[in-house]
């Protein structure tokens, strides 16, 4: 993507022309040192963060072991800590919250570059850049006192009766759960999908889409058959950047899944995700509790960045392709 | 056949003793984008079964005179033409001609190989007939089959036909392109600089391949190149960009004559080299 | 004219031809049809990306209008009564506070970002990618972790809960996009300009200081109320490091607990009061104002950048 930009002192500049930089004295070297000097003490701060969480979790790992990740119960008050619910919660939320998103996100991509005519695609861009703009805590809010009455009035008993009642739209219809969780997360993960899908699919060569056409395609056969398949992983990656902002998502869920950490039975059920259990409970834990969520803390930051460390591959791997 | 005379009218650069029917004609064709004239009044008409050039310094609008003949600037915003074009007689701009059908009969190749990179060789060669609609097996492996022979890839791809498209050359993917473009068994193909992006070898090979299809294809092709227009094409259109930037056609006629005997001085400078 | 007059295409091709004419003659009105279908299925897409923002805005300029007045800005808050069931007073402190916990986080994150941009440009050595992967990694890590390591980190040493820490986290979250956006202005600064200041035998840290950072000015700007933006709406680090779910105090030193609007909005929606619910509809709506403005004039800034660029 950068090959075109250069550094602005080329690396040969730095080691290779020993005269240019030792006879102009120290001030270089200094400045020099000072960058990698600031680079390594923010590189040290980052090492604290993961080890200090890794660290205040140690005592669960060891006293729990593996029924952290698998125990089916979430009760810290009698010191039961399975986390399978919260992970369970914050996995299918983001699951049905791309279910949403992505079919969607795609769509105003396209629309975005071949549809819409120039002017209004800046409008519309920004528009949607502004969905990213509005705070999470004002999602929560709007989904809250919204969100819930219209779930439960309106939306959750149509689903009911597609499935007459059944799994996965059965169970008490509160408003409130991982249905809605879904929902506001897909609303608060659209303009992620939007702009980079949009950005991969801009960049991919002028002449596909020519090509295409040329041979007597129609758009939307352009669009699906070559379009979508050659932008490939660079989707893949902007689906992934979403998905990583949903997992981590806090304020927004806690304020709409109903607070209740038990296993999921339906996406009616209210739940607790990794993130709005830390939120709730941190601060008012004992150590012994305390230790057990920095475990979900760990577990929170093994799923954001592994998800994140995906999507940074697909994303470049697809520019890659294209320049 | 009859209205070649009278519409030509005044203007020097229509052939204007043909004895055959042409199969695309030109009448006064303007191009602008967003109200900037690119082309001016452009009249010529291409022949059947022979390679028509259109040669001129950059911005002389060659390029864009190609892409109206398969309407690929309907893509562009603020895109405007102006005139008539005839295929066989029928406006390729007014009402009843659908582009996709145009394009299925009017195929194009571009300047740098666009083969679909997530398609096999096979998928690519046979994408236009599927974007037409033919799923029947036999038929798309019967034109595969043609197209490739005609494109001179067959020898070398027909043992690795689910390889990636990718994986061929610059002169292959071009050369693949050009099968692609055959396989939906066009009237006419459009060449926008078929070979400015290959080495001479490959363009060699694309030039004897140009002379081999004539039988197959009408041929309109842009080129920076004069010999290759000298080499290969039958007619030849010289453009030139007017004082206001706009492309305007200097002079049409057979290639020998453009190229040795040109009516216009100006010609026969860019022809020897002398400007642009 | 010459030979080539009669010569058809050979039989089997002339065959074919006909062939897919008549299959794309046959298709062509489903194939047109569905590509309409389709577009118009991409529209609708747009439509419905952008009604949750409408509805959003709608709302909470409804619901949160009426609160908006010279008291609610410029007032403390008030607890309701049960003489006085509507008081709210204002929420000057929760304003204030953003201000400073957001003013404490750019004083931390930008000078940081600043030189781990330069550092980023600078440097192409195995160890600054593998520093470039986990500022990237840092920029997805979920902001409620980053307040887990401001309260192990600051609070939990300290004893108390401290608007100072939430500084901390934010600034943590900022500094991935500022890095980024001071990396990428710099990279689109002239080769030119940078050698012109070489030539005349200037230090690399004075043309870094003098020219290269004053030239990537206005995205650095850019990039900066961008990640201001995002840090001020922030509510889950604030949740367990700062302390004041709702404070009615002036008291501003850092290192004490410090009233927010994010979070005054989120304990307002949970509070007993009614009078409370609905004030949170005004508190978003300024905290909203607040983030927009500062977008905008972010957007501002980088389209009059790239028109100048352009020219």
């Amino acid at each position: 993507m950068n090959q075109s930009t250069q550094r602005f002192f080329s690396r040969r500049n730095a080691s290779d022309s020993p005269q240019g930089l030792r006879a102009r004295g120290g001030s270089d070297r200094f400045y020099v040192w000072t960058l990698r000097g600031v680079a390594m003490l923010f590189s040290a701060i980052l090492l604290e963060f993961v080890y200090s969480i890794v660290h205040q979790s140690w005592p669960a790992w060891t006293h729990e072991g593996i029924t952290l990740l698998t125990g089916t119960t979430w009760n810290p008050a009698a010191s039961v800590y399975g986390a399978l619910p919260l992970i369970l919660d914050t996995v299918i939320s983001t699951l049905v919250a791309l279910l949403f998103a992505v079919p969607i996100g795609l769509g105003t991509a396209l629309v975005l570059i071949f549809v819409l005519p120039r002017r209004l695609q800046a409008i519309a861009s920004a528009l949607v850049e502004l969905l990213a703009a509005i705070p999470s805590v004002v999602y929560g809010l709007w989904g809250l006192y919204v969100l819930v009455p219209w779930m439960s009035a309106t939306v959750q008993p149509w689903l009911a009766s597609l499935t007459g009642g059944r799994w996965p739209f059965s169970g008490d219809n509160l408003g409130a759960g991982i249905m809605l969780a879904s929902v506001v997360l897909a609303v608060m993960i659209l303009p992620t999908i939007v702009a980079i899908s949009r950005d991969v699919i801009a960049a991919l060569p002028k002449d596909l889409n020519e090509g295409a056409l040329s041979l007597g395609a129609s758009k939307s056969q352009v669009l699906r058959k070559v379009i979508l398949p050659s932008a490939k992983s660079g989707i893949l990656g902007a689906i992934s950047l979403g998905a990583g902002r949903a997992l981590g998502e806090t304020i927004a869920v806690l304020m709409v899944i109903g607070g209740n950490a038990q296993m999921p039975r339906s996406l009616f059920s209210v739940g607790a995700t990794l993130a709005s259990t830390i939120a709730t409970e941190y601060t008012e834990a004992s150590p012994q509790n305390l230790a057990a969520l920095g475990a979900l803390a760990v577990i929170l930051m093994a799923l954001t960045a592994g998800v994140n460390v995906l999507a940074r591959r697909l994303v470049n791997r697809s520019s890659g392709l294209s320049s | 056949m009859s209205d070649g005379h009278d519409a030509v009218g005044n203007n020097p650069g229509v052939l204007k003793e043909s004895s055959i029917t042409p199969v695309l004609q030109l009448r006064r064709v303007n191009v602008s984008f967003s109200g900037r004239v690119a082309v001016r009044d452009v009249s010529f008409d291409v022949a059947p079964n022979k390679i028509t050039s259109l040669i001129g310094p950059s911005g002389s609008g060659k390029t864009t005179i190609l892409r109206s003949l398969n309407r690929l600037h309907d893509l562009t915003k603020g895109a405007k033409v102006d005139g008539d074009l005839l295929l066989d007689g029928v406006d390729i701009y007014k009402g009843g001609i659908a582009t996709m059908l145009l394009r299925s009969r009017i195929g194009m190749v571009f300047q740098r190989p666009n083969p679909f990179p997530t398609l096999s060789i096979y998928d690519n060669v046979v994408s236009g007939l599927r974007f037409n609609g033919v799923r029947k097996k036999s038929l798309l492996d019967e034109a595969a089959e043609s197209a490739l022979i005609s494109a001179a890839l067959w020898d070398s791809v027909s043992s690795r036909m689910k390889v990636h498209a990718s994986t061929l050359s610059g002169g292959e993917q071009q050369r693949l392109c050009i099968a692609r473009a055959l396989a939906v068994e066009p009237e006419i193909l459009l060449m926008d600089e078929p070979t400015s992006s290959l080495d001479p070898v490959s363009t060699q090979r694309i030039e004897e391949l140009m002379t081999e299809l004539k039988n197959r294809v009408t041929m309109v092709i842009v080129t920076h190149n004069m010999q290759q227009a000298a080499r290969v094409s039958d007619d030849c259109a010289f453009l030139l960009m007017a004082d206001d930037r706009a492309g305007e056609l200097i002079e049409f006629g057979p290639t020998d004559k453009i190229f040795h005997d040109p009516s216009d001085a100006r010609t026969l400078d860019y022809v020897h080299g002398r400007f642009g | 004219m010459t030979d080539t007059l009669n010569s058809l295409p050979p039989d089997p091709i002339y065959d074919r031809r006909e062939q897919i004419r008549a299959i794309t003659a046959k298709t062509l009105r489903r194939r047109s049809r569905m590509s309409q279908l389709f577009t118009w299925a991409l529209s609708m897409s747009l439509v419905i990306a952008l009604i949750p923002l409408v509805l959003v805005l709608f709302t909470i300029v409804q619901r949160g209008g009426s609160d908006l007045s010279a008291a609610f800005v410029t007032k403390l808050p008030q607890v309701p009564t049960i003489g006085q069931q509507n008081a709210i007073g204002g929420i000057a402190n929760a304003i204030i506070g953003t201000l400073i916990v957001a003013a404490m986080a750019a004083a931390m994150a930008v000078p940081l970002s600043l030189v781990l941009g330069l550092y980023l440009v600078e440097m192409d050595t195995r160890l600054s990618r593998i520093f470039r992967a986990s500022v990237e990694i840092l920029s997805g890590i979920p902001s409620i972790l980053l307040g887990v390591f401001a309260y192990i980190f600051i609070v939990l040493p300290e004893h108390h809960f401290s608007a100072f820490a939430a500084s901390v986290a934010l600034a943590l979250l900022m500094t991935p996009v500022i890095t980024k956006s001071v990396e990428t202005a710099i990279r689109g600064v002239p080769d030119t300009v940078t050698e012109a200041g070489l030539a005349l035998g200037a230090r690399r840290s004075v043309v870094a200081r003098r020219v290269v950072l004053p030239a990537a000015r206005a995205g650095i700007i850019t990039g900066t109320l961008l990640a201001l933006a995002r840090a001020m709406g922030e509510t889950a680090p604030l949740l367990l490091v700062i302390g004041a779910t709702f404070s009615q105090t002036w008291d501003f030193n850092p290192f004490h607990a410090m009233s927010a609007l994010p979070l005054l909005t989120y304990s307002y929606s949970g509070s007993a009061f009614p009078s409370q619910h609905r004030a949170a509809w005004g508190v978003a709506l300024v905290l909203v104002l607040l983030v927009l403005i500062l977008n905008l004039t972010s957007r501002f800034i980088s389209a009059r950048l790239s028109r100048k660029a352009q020219m």
